[in-house]
């Protein structure tokens, strides 16, 4: 069967890539797809660890990551329209509105 | 004969490949197609782990409904291509590339140390999965479970206020 640890691992590379994308890209669309990326990693461990213990409590929480997942994409992408339409542009270093 | 360990290595290694495309890629349609790719590699481990319901959750919400909602913003926005995909200044470039490898190196070392590899499926009592998460979600995760219905509402009322264009 599959160790646990070879699953821990796999998520700690997808959530330090998704850590990349945010430190590494200046298109908001894609940090924020490194974002969820990160999300992504933690579910799998969570589903790593529901499994090692043998209870369901992880996999309950993923659901609920999901949902806040959902909302935030939601939320996010709608924020990036109204910054879009103020700032007509995508770059994060340009979207500097709290600077001053 | 046991497959369930090589399909892991295998979704595992495209996952690693398609979320590096995710960051490399200059287009971000194409960097959202790999996500998608990577969420459907990571529903196969689901299924592997055995969550089949989340899997199932996984590929609908996910793969369906978050990156349908990324594709209809970014062929809303990106008229033009993304003139500069990364960041200048390349002491940035070093820094991240420096703090994440430290990052990798802690986590690897912490979680992959000497967690032990569990023999028998996922325990639930004689009922499928799905059914064992139905009775988890209305029995003792209830309160969680109707907040979560508030933190849709919000989330609803609140992307109708920002998506106006005057309030």
């Amino acid at each position: 069967m599959i160790p646990t640890s070879h699953c821990l691992i796999l998520a700690a590379i997808l959530f330090t890539l998704g850590v990349l994308g945010v430190f590494v890209r200046r298109n908001v669309i894609v940090v924020f797809m490194s974002i969820e990326l990160m999300l992504n990693a933690v579910n799998l461990a969570f589903i790593a660890f529901a499994r090692q213990h043998q209870n369901l409590d992880g996999q309950v929480i993923v659901l609920f990551v999901m949902t806040v997942a959902a909302a935030e994409a939601a939320i996010g992408l709608a924020i990036i329209l109204s910054l879009y339409r103020q700032k007509k542009t995508l770059n994060l270093d340009e979207i500097n509105l709290l600077r001053g | 004969m046991d497959l369930v360990l090589p399909i892991f290595y295998f979704l595992a290694v495209s996952a690693i490949a398609c979320g590096l495309m995710v960051i490399l890629q200059k287009n971000p349609v194409i960097s959202a197609m790999f996500l998608i790719l990577v969420m459907l590699c990571l529903a196969g481990i689901y299924l592997l782990l055995a969550a089949e319901f989340i899997a199932a959750i996984q590929v609908i919400v996910y793969a369906g409904a978050i990156m349908v909602l990324f594709l209809f913003v970014i062929m809303l926005l990106n008229l033009e291509k993304d003139v500069r995909a990364l960041v200048k200044s390349p002491f940035q470039k070093v820094a991240a590339a420096i703090l994440v490898l430290m990052l990798v190196a802690v986590l690897v070392v912490t979680l992959g140390k000497n967690v032990a590899v569990t023999q028998e499926a996922l325990k639930t009592g004689g009922i499928p999965n799905t059914a064992a998460i139905g009775h988890l979600l209305f029995g003792r995760f209830l309160l969680p479970f109707e907040i979560t219905s508030v933190i849709l509402l919000v989330a609803i009322i609140g992307v109708i206020l920002i998506g106006k264009k005057k309030l």
